[in-house]
């Protein structure tokens, strides 16, 4: 599955986007994040504090339960700061 | 009803666009428009510009299911939403919300409706430039309060 970053998340990670292969036992958003953050330092850092990160699965917002099986594209990003 | 929805990087007009929805039209009876700036401070510090990110495809998105749930709600003539990324130096126009109604209440509603989305939902992050250098703005708890105000069911899905 294709992952995106955006804002300080993104400049943590020092990339904006990525083609992941999680193991089966990643169902959720908040599995996918928590192996994403046991990969080194730096997903460590990204990930530190987990419950402040949004996601979006196929340009939806979702929770840290929803499940990620079918994904195409999943989102990480900070709380949102437009209009 | 017509709906436009445009992200764009470039300055607008916003008075052009707002004479844009009622022009040749006799059944508009109510405007309210919204116009967003950058300011040259954030949190008391002095700032140059913003730089706004934005997700590409969700953020047409969001605000689309934003403005389909307005007209849902209530009985909209015109909605426009305009909302810049990239680059936008202080005293310049970041967004803009135009809502159009046969009646006020309706328009009123609508625009601040689709704003307060605007803030939490739609995929956009702001940073400021500095003197110290560039920092992103964090999310305020009043935009998420005024979001929950319309009390609408979660978006979330899954």
């Amino acid at each position: 599955m294709k992952l995106l970053y955006f804002a300080w998340v993104r400049e943590r990670l020092g990339k904006a986007e990525e083609q992941v292969e999680p193991p089966a036992g990643v169902a959720t958003v908040a599995e996918l994040m928590a192996w994403l953050a046991r990969r080194d330092d730096q997903y460590a850092y990204a990930f530190e504090n987990a419950k402040v990160i949004r996601a979006a699965i196929d340009h939806r917002h979702v929770r840290s339960d929803a499940a990620i099986a079918g994904a195409g594209e999943i989102a990480f990003f900070p709380p949102m700061t437009g209009g | 009803m017509t709906a436009i929805i445009r992200l764009q990087r470039e300055a607008f007009d916003a008075a052009a666009e707002v004479e844009r929805m009622t022009l040749g039209r006799t059944d508009i009876g109510a405007v309210v428009t919204f116009t967003g700036l950058c300011r040259a401070d954030e949190n008391g510090e002095p700032i140059a510009a913003l730089t706004l990110e934005h997700y590409p495809g969700m953020a047409e998105a969001e605000i689309a299911r934003h403005v389909d749930e307005a007209c849902a709600r209530w009985p909209l003539l015109g909605v426009t939403v305009i909302h810049r990324y990239g680059r936008i130096a202080a005293g310049e126009v970041i967004v803009l919300v135009a809502t159009a109604s046969s009646h006020r209440e309706a328009a009123f509603a609508a625009a601040s409706f689709l704003m307060d989305y605007l803030k939490t939902r739609a995929p956009f992050w702001k940073q400021v430039e500095t003197v110290a250098g560039t920092a992103w703005v964090k999310a305020k708890a009043a935009d998420d309060a005024a979001a929950e105000r319309w009390s609408a069911p979660l978006r979330q899905e899954h």
